[in-house]
């Protein structure tokens, strides 16, 4: 083989990688299909959330269970993903385990015990992921949300796990070379017996099989990310890091309505002249959000971040009690709509062309957006700071200022304080009066 | 019952050239429901007590506009927010205290977009600073041995970060302070919040409320104490619902505070 599988790994890295980039390339524009929104403030503070929050898992512990089993995954996988630099570097220049040339046999040894022992923690962990979401039956794994390909997606991803660090194990348990420096083979010596007996060519057979498996392996889960909820171990640190910052409660002031309310309230305005002058500067802005273009970009960032892990459903005093809302799904919608628009650009020369779909009804019902107490439980309990609280109002805003929509209950709420000052029917001039009753 | 309370209104004092160190605001619920106006009560039995310089807006108070932001009305919420800006501007108001965290939040988060910049208090955390302060004092032991229940209001705690002050004034009345097993950053919503309070529930199991008595009820409260006349008006309910209304009372802390106090 020789130099023919140094070009065959070439051409395998550099297409995965490359089909990669393309992706990404396409991730990106669909998340910029979103609204402007100026979020370059505060960075130090961006900055430190990014490490506790996403590099430092500091909300995943808050259940601690599934938090320590999280980082467990994910601290094996980082590290682990160290050995794919050597793999690289043997794959292209045709040596073998180039760190025996360049470390010592003592430190490539620790390295190796290091990820063979965090690549037999993940497995456990990943069987034990598998469990919860198959046998054990964790309500946030089971609601209607989670049914056909997000349940599917989830366990394809364990499975890429077990197969990606068997195939690790394997490649240095059948690595005779390996196996005789008696350094570094932790577990792998354990597993050595299972192939005793071989001859040595069925041996290095199975050990070459093992380490292109491996990296093709990686290459493909590289490749499926974007296709899947897994997106979360590359976005959730942009997505921490463009968190909000400000208090839970605040929701941004629309300042196209601002602009008119001062208009209105200004005594000095001319009404006549300042129609026409603000009609120039193009179709009116559209109040609220039916469609996910409407949305700010970073709503469109959090959606691609999502990795359903529905702590936010699971906390929801709607979805608790019965109802149809459910953030996590506001959240897989949001992805859905978005995916769909992004394939009819591609399928279109690079323009979107109206395909009688939006976000609202075709996939979230008013009906789940009116549930919404606003209560924030779910950004609370998101551990990488999605917002889903924000898409229900911007999408409530539609319903109301664009459609007027609203429940019939709200409208006559919304018309007290317009006449009154008050949501119920009551005189303002009788808002005092409290104070001489007994 | 019978002392008369001493409610000033900001154009009164105005009239006589002077001006409140912190202007109350009652809010619609404090204003007009029943329930809800004898927490406004206690609030103000305490600030008579304490000798607090304050005013009221009386009838020159409108709605904040918050429900109609929530339920989706950006234009209602910022007619209604500049209109009261003009007015707090106009009186040269510096301070707030209100009785309900959802005016308490949108006066202090979203009122200063709109040119209405003012310290805005809970009137939990004012309590806490009057009896910190020395101002008010509570040494009666009038919930000595009886379990209170906190049930943190949403646009307290998780919107604006407060869960001490509701607690750290509870803790001064020597009752036994006892947790519901959801409480401050997990606590569960009463039902009441983003405008729900004014419809009815869109179709489930069971109402949100319900949950929440359910919460506190394990706690085997004498009393459940709350920080939010909405969140109160849920409770209340709730209470009545299961039929503990004999034995379970709900209040505000203004009321427990004003009781302790024996006003």
């Amino acid at each position: 083989m020789g130099i023919l599988s140094n070009i065959l790994f070439a051409i395998i890295l550099f297409a995965g990688i490359g089909f990669f980039a393309k992706n990404v390339k396409s991730l990106f524009r669909n998340i910029k299909l979103g609204k402007d929104k100026d979020i370059s403030d505060n960075k130090p503070e961006r900055l430190k959330n990014m490490i506790n929050i996403a590099l430092g898992q500091s909300k995943m512990v808050k259940r601690p269970v599934s938090g320590f089993l999280h980082v467990v995954v994910y601290v094996g996988f980082i590290i682990i993903n160290i050995e794919v630099l050597e793999i690289i570097i043997d794959g292209l220049f045709g040596t073998h385990r180039i760190g025996l040339s360049v470390l010592p046999t003592s430190v490539y040894g620790f390295l190796i015990s290091t990820f063979e022992v965090l690549a037999v923690l993940v497995l456990v962990a990943v069987v034990i992921f598998w469990i919860r979401r198959n046998v054990i039956k964790i309500k946030r794994f089971l609601s209607s949300e989670m049914s056909g390909w997000p349940k599917a997606d989830g366990n394809i991803i364990l499975y890429f796990e077990v197969v990606l660090m068997s195939l690790f194990l394997i490649m240095n348990a059948t690595d005779l070379e390996f196996q005789a420096l008696s350094s570094g083979n932790v577990i792998s010596q354990f597993i050595a017996p299972l192939f005793s007996g071989m001859a040595e060519g069925t041996l290095h057979l199975i050990e070459r099989s093992a380490w292109w498996l491996h990296i093709i392996g990686i290459l493909v889960f590289l490749n499926y990310l974007y296709y899947s909820k897994h997106l979360h171990i590359l976005l959730a640190f942009p997505n921490v890091y463009y968190g909000k910052l400000t208090p839970k409660g605040q929701l941004p002031n629309n300042p196209t309505v601002t602009k008119e309310v001062m208009l209105m309230m200004d005594p000095n305005a001319d009404p006549f002249a300042a129609a026409p002058e603000t009609e120039a500067e193009g179709e009116p802005e559209k109040f609220g959000a039916s469609d996910v273009q409407d949305l700010p970009w970073i709503n469109l960032l959090n959606a691609y971040t999502c990795t359903e892990c529905g702590r936010c459903t699971s906390e929801c005093p709607a979805n608790l009690t019965g109802k149809k809302l459910s953030p996590r799904k506001i959240m897989m919608d949001t992805r859905d709509r978005l995916t769909e628009v992004g394939k009819n650009i591609d399928a279109n020369k690079g323009v979107f062309v109206p395909d009688g779909k939006q976000l609202l009804n075709d996939y979230i019902t008013p009906e789940e957006l009116w549930a919404c107490t606003s209560c924030n439980a779910c950004v609370e309990a998101c551990p990488v700071s999605i917002d889903p609280l924000s898409i229900i109002m911007e999408m409530r805003s539609y319903l109301v200022m664009e459609e007027s929509a609203a429940p019939t209950e709200l409208n006559n709420m919304m018309s007290n304080i317009e006449n009154n000052g008050a949501p119920w029917p009551y005189n303002q001039q009788d808002r005092l009066n409290w104070k001489n009753e007994a | 019952m019978s002392e008369q309370l001493n409610v000033p209104t900001m154009a009164e004092l105005m009239a006589e050239g002077k001006q409140p160190d912190i202007l109350f605001w009652v809010g619609s619920a404090g204003s007009y429901d029943d329930r809800a106006k004898k927490i406004t009560k206690a609030f103000v039995k305490l600030l008579n007590k304490a000798n607090v310089n304050f005013a009221v807006l009386g009838t020159e108070e409108s709605c904040t506009g918050d429900i109609a932001k929530r339920a989706g009305n950006e234009f209602l919420f910022q007619m209604q927010a500049v209109m009261n800006i003009e007015v707090l501007n106009a009186y040269d108001v510096k301070k707030i205290v209100t009785c309900d965290p959802h005016s308490f939040n949108c006066l202090k988060n979203e009122y200063p977009g709109l040119g209405g910049n003012y310290e805005v208090f809970h009137h939990t955390q004012f309590i806490k600073e009057l009896l910190d302060s020395g101002q008010l004092e509570v040494t009666e032991n009038t919930f000595k041995g009886k379990r209170i229940t906190f049930h943190d209001p949403c646009y307290l705690g998780r919107a604006n970060n407060e869960y001490d002050a509701p607690r750290d004034i509870l803790k001064k009345t020597n009752a036994t302070l006892v947790e519901m097993k959801r409480s401050r950053n997990t606590a569960l919503c009463c039902g009441a919040g983003g405008a729900q309070m004014f419809k009815e529930p869109e179709p489930g199991a069971m109402d949100i409320n319900m949950l929440r008595t359910e919460d506190a009820l394990e706690t085997k409260p004498d009393i459940i104490a709350t920080g939010c006349p909405y969140c109160n008006t849920m409770m209340t309910d709730g209470i009545k619902f299961k039929e503990k209304e004999n034995s379970i009372v709900v209040k505000d802390i203004a009321e427990l505070i004003a009781e302790a106090k024996g006003l």
